[in-house]
């Protein structure tokens, strides 16, 4: 993701709250963002794994779509993702990525059917382009309606949904990639079973003036405690997620990214997404490279950017790499060629100039668990 | 009785005759967060001032830390690359980096007193 440069920073609905709990505040993607509260990314890490975390995403794109008179807003939406949009049952949710003509990523995002509308949620970064695209689209077959000055909260850990029924009893039942229409605080909010942090939790989208005020509420639970988006970023990456312009890009294929499971299998088939040809070629042949996941050897860590290499020959990339909190040890993800990219597969990091063996390994890090029911 | 002396990247420096030890200051500690690694030069090394020849990271980044003198490298400190949250527990004490023999006394005097540090980072 990039930062915005000198155009005036915005700030969410939470802002003063962030200022008030003495958050560091940075700027990421255009908004004023805490990166980390007092007690640190270790200890807020921790809080998500071992409890509750309260996490402001409201700079994330949030956009809805409605069929026009006589359209489908699913198969609308699949003329520019390759998801299997078209077999969402209200209350589904998918994840997703709009594709360009070479196959290569724009943004990624997640697809909520509520019914009788989808809900898009999509990264700060790209929210603009990603907005101007979806309305070149399906401007004819659909109402779109940005809807970013809402509020999205997100509460993460394995005791999430127990502080979370204490308002609204009946997410309890919710599972991993459903969402529903709840109250909370008298404001009407949409809640989905999902997250960035591979822990069990929610997303919450709220009204722009009830989200001071439910994020007050929900801190008030013994549980949670606020996250900053240092932990965030260490949490996705131990869960093996991408990062947007990092980990995937305009140049990096759903194949090459390991996301094939993302795509329908009746859509791999029939294509019928921008740049289907080239993504379907690469089901068939193989992707030329393939993203990794990579366990350095000792304690240096490779970051974004530290060559990939074999016998001295570079083969690849880190595109996310840092500390992982729950392993007590450095982590990294990448592409290397295809040929090299099986678990197994001893490779060097250049760390520093220096040569720090690593191991292709598979991901997640540290093991997803979500609520399945 | 040594006397503590400060760069402008935040290093600090305390001298007893011709040895310094430096470290990083506790304002340093606090704009990285929580450390996770350090790395520290062989003893032996020869430095200049302003060269980097130690890092510290933080989850979220790796900063180069800078020798605020010129000098031969004496000893390191293990206690921190062990136990790399003792910069941000005691960044002004234990967690001192390294040792230095220092060439020249006179290049201390572009250094910063505590009081011009403290302006430094207000």
């Amino acid at each position: 993701m990039t930062e915005t440069p000198a155009a005036p920073l915005k700030r969410t609905p939470l802002y003063a709250l962030h200022r008030e709990l003495g958050a560091r505040i940075v700027p990421f993607a255009g908004y004023e963002m805490p990166v980390q509260y007092p007690t640190g990314i270790l200890a807020e890490h921790a809080q998500t794994r071992i409890a509750a975390g309260l996490f402001d995403v409201s700079h994330m794109g949030q956009v809805r779509l409605a069929a026009r008179s006589g359209q489908t807003a699913t198969q609308a939406l699949e003329t520019v993702v390759p998801a299997d949009i078209a077999g969402l049952q209200p209350g589904q949710q998918r994840y997703t990525q709009f594709t360009n003509d070479q196959g290569g990523i724009l943004d990624d995002l997640m697809v909520t059917s509520t019914g009788d509308h989808l809900l898009l949620v999509v990264n700060a970064a790209c929210k603009d382009a990603d907005l101007a695209h979806v309305q070149k689209h399906l401007a004819a077959t659909c109402e779109v309606e940005p809807m970013f000055s809402r509020g999205l909260l997100a509460l993460q850990g394995p005791l999430a949904a127990q502080a979370l029924a204490r308002l609204v009893p009946q997410i309890a039942d919710l599972k991993f990639m459903t969402g529903t229409f709840v109250v909370i605080d008298g404001a009407r909010c949409y809640v989905t079973r999902s997250g960035y942090t591979g822990c069990d939790g929610f997303e919450i989208s709220t009204p722009a003036d009830a989200t001071d005020a439910i994020a007050r509420k929900l801190l008030a639970q013994p549980e949670v405690k606020p996250i900053g988006l240092g932990a965030r970023d260490s949490l996705r990456l131990e869960a093996g997620l991408c990062l947007y312009g990092h980990d995937i890009d305009t140049t990096t294929t759903p194949i090459e990214a390991g996301l094939l499971w993302s795509i329908g299998k009746e859509r791999r088939a029939q294509g019928g997404f921008p740049g289907a040809a080239i993504v379907q070629q690469q089901i068939t042949e193989g992707a030329p490279r393939k993203r990794v996941g990579l366990l350095p050897e000792g304690k240096a860590i490779a970051r974004e950017g530290a060559e990939i290499a074999l016998s001295g020959k570079v083969v690849g990339k880190v595109t996310s790499g840092g500390f992982a909190p729950t392993l007590g040890r450095a982590i990294a993800m990448g592409y290397v060629e295809r040929a090299l990219s099986a678990n197994g597969t001893k490779v060097e990091l250049v760390v520093r100039g220096k040569s720090v063996p690593a191991e292709i390994v598979p991901m997640p890090f540290v093991k997803h668990a979500y609520y399945r029911g | 009785m040594a006397s503590v002396e400060y760069s402008q990247e935040h290093e600090w420096i305390s001298v007893e005759g011709d040895v310094g030890t430096i470290g990083i200051t506790p304002y340093a500690q606090e704009q990285l967060g929580d450390v996770v690694f350090v790395e520290l030069p062989q003893a032996g090394r020869k430095v200049a001032k302003g060269e980097a020849c130690a890092v510290v990271e933080s989850v979220k980044a790796a900063s180069d830390v800078y020798a605020p003198i010129t000098g031969e490298v004496l000893e390191v400190n293990d206690a921190i690359t062990a136990e790399p949250a003792l910069v941000n527990s005691d960044a002004a004490g234990k967690a001192w980096f390294f040792k230095v023999k220092i060439a020249d006394t006179s290049e201390l005097g572009g250094l910063m007193d505590e009081a011009a540090y403290q302006a430094h980072t207000a």
